[in-house]
């Protein structure tokens, strides 16, 4: 039994292995061939490729968004997925796709013109300068990289969620089947070992929500560690990303705040006015700084993974520029290094997910705490006090 | 005055990592106590493993987020052109 399944996905593996790369979704669109001047944009380009192996702008071309997904090769030969390009001005929508770019070299002109410089969209005048002001004023809301990652990675998440509800209600009274026996001590790890012990007993409100951040996460930040299409976006480490799933967090725990809550933030009882001057500016920019840690924490993690994956494949590149044969005995050494790497942020993928949930779930139990200690903040250690049951 | 800009840019890019590496000796000794602590109690009380393992690699990520404030701090010093 166990043969045959591991056969099925093999052969699952194999065939969308061979699926994906056949099926090139970049040679699908022809680029415009009526511009001037093609030849000298040919020996621009092959001045471009005789430059040296540069790891800094290879590395933070990887980790950060872009208009385009690209897939291998680089310079003129390389293999990237056009996405849309939406622009919001005052003078309206614009809607391209980001091929017409041509990685920088065109402008495009609808309701402003536009051109593409360093990943970012500035607004061209009718000299040809950019025009800093008026590329302030533009909505930039198109889908880049990270957008359709992360519209990936939602779809996914969707598709296995519902179809494990659906299994769930179908399969009622029976023992769970393939992905809920998957998913299911995940979902209990979080109810149980997360929600329960840190929230209490009106943990059931939160479940969404908690559920929702662990698996967002744990799957964006599997899917930023797989190299091919469609994974290998760096979502999680995007730090707009992180900021919303904080900013939720610190929404929640504010709106769901008690009077309890709310009374030692603003006035901690027992403790003298003078230190409470000191206090309670602090308490205030703690609850700020608690979501705002969080944010930094996910971000920092994916993002110090991804560099470090990076930067050691480009150990092999800078090598290989001295020699060929120093970059191919280095490449051994890199790879298993990577892999190790690999390894451990597998962990760090789980172990964010857990963190960032966990830490929320302590937020919002201690916003709805109630008052329960027996011995109240102004008494010490006192006999009785210790079987106080808290 | 141009080579004293670039110089300047260098040598911030060099504090900038030398306090990068700082962090990590801070990370590393706050997770080398934890782990020590960690052994420490479950050689104490082995069946309590699983408890101090969680918590163990809580208080870890909680460590390793300050290590990585001042990583960030290097990274932006470095990158912002």
């Amino acid at each position: 039994m166990v043969r045959k399944m591991s056969l099925k996905a093999l052969s699952i593996l194999v065939f969308s292995t061979i699926f994906f790369l056949s099926f090139n979704p970049a040679r699908a669109y022809e680029p415009n061939d009526d511009r001037p001047m093609k030849g000298a944009r040919v020996a621009e380009e092959k001045k471009e490729e005789s430059k040296s192996f540069d790891a800094g702008k290879l590395i933070i071309e990887h980790i950060s968004d872009s208009h385009e997904w690209h897939l291998w090769g680089e310079g003129g030969s390389a293999v990237a997925i056009p996405l849309p390009v939406i622009i919001y001005s005052n003078k309206g929508l614009d809607v391209f796709m980001s091929s017409h770019f041509e990685e920088g070299q065109r402008d495009i002109t609808g309701k402003n013109t536009y051109r593409l410089e360093e990943n970012h969209i500035k607004v061209v005048n009718e000299t040809g300068a950019i025009d800093e002001e008026a590329s302030a004023k533009i909505m930039d809301l198109s889908i880049t990289k990270n957008v359709a990652s992360l519209l990936f990675g939602a779809g996914l998440m969707l598709w296995m969620f519902l179809s494990v509800a659906k299994a769930y209600k179908k399969r009622e009274g029976k023992a769970p089947k393939g992905l809920q026996s998957f998913l299911e001590p995940l979902i209990l790890f979080v109810r149980d070992d997360v929600a329960k012990t840190s929230i209490g007993p009106k943990y059931e409100k939160y479940m969404p929500y908690l559920l929702t951040a662990f698996f967002f996460i744990f799957i964006n930040n599997l899917l930023g560690l797989v190299p091919i299409f469609p994974g290998g976006a760096n979502l999680t480490g995007n730090i707009a990303v992180t900021m919303i799933l904080a900013a939720i967090t610190l929404i929640v725990t504010l709106l769901s705040g008690n009077a309890h809550y709310w009374r030692h933030i603003f006035a901690m009882p027992g403790v003298p006015i003078p230190i409470l001057i000191i206090l309670t500016p602090i308490e205030i920019m703690g609850v700020f700084l608690k979501p705002f840690v969080l944010m930094i924490r996910l971000f920092a993690n994916m993002t110090a993974g991804h560099i470090i994956a990076l930067a050691f494949f480009s150990l092999i590149f800078i090598f290989g520029e001295m020699s060929p044969g120093a970059g191919y005995g280095v490449s051994v050494v890199s790879v298993a290094f990577t892999v190790f790497m690999g390894m451990l942020e597998l962990l760090v993928a789980f172990l964010q997910a857990y963190v960032f949930t966990l830490l929320s779930a302590i937020y919002f139990g201690a916003a709805i705490e109630e008052h329960h200690h027996k011995g109240d903040h102004e008494h010490d250690a006192h006999p009785d006090s210790q079987i106080d049951i808290v | 005055m141009m080579s004293s800009v670039l110089l300047a840019a260098e040598t911030a890019h060099g504090i900038a990592a030398a306090g990068a590496g700082l962090a990590a000796i801070g990370a590393g000794i706050g997770i080398g106590r934890i782990g020590g602590s960690a052994l420490e109690s479950i050689a104490r009380q082995p069946e309590s493993l699983n408890d101090i393992r969680s918590n163990m690699i809580l208080a870890a990520a909680l460590v390793e987020g300050a290590a990585f404030f001042a990583m960030v701090v290097a990274l932006l010093v470095v990158f912002k052109q």
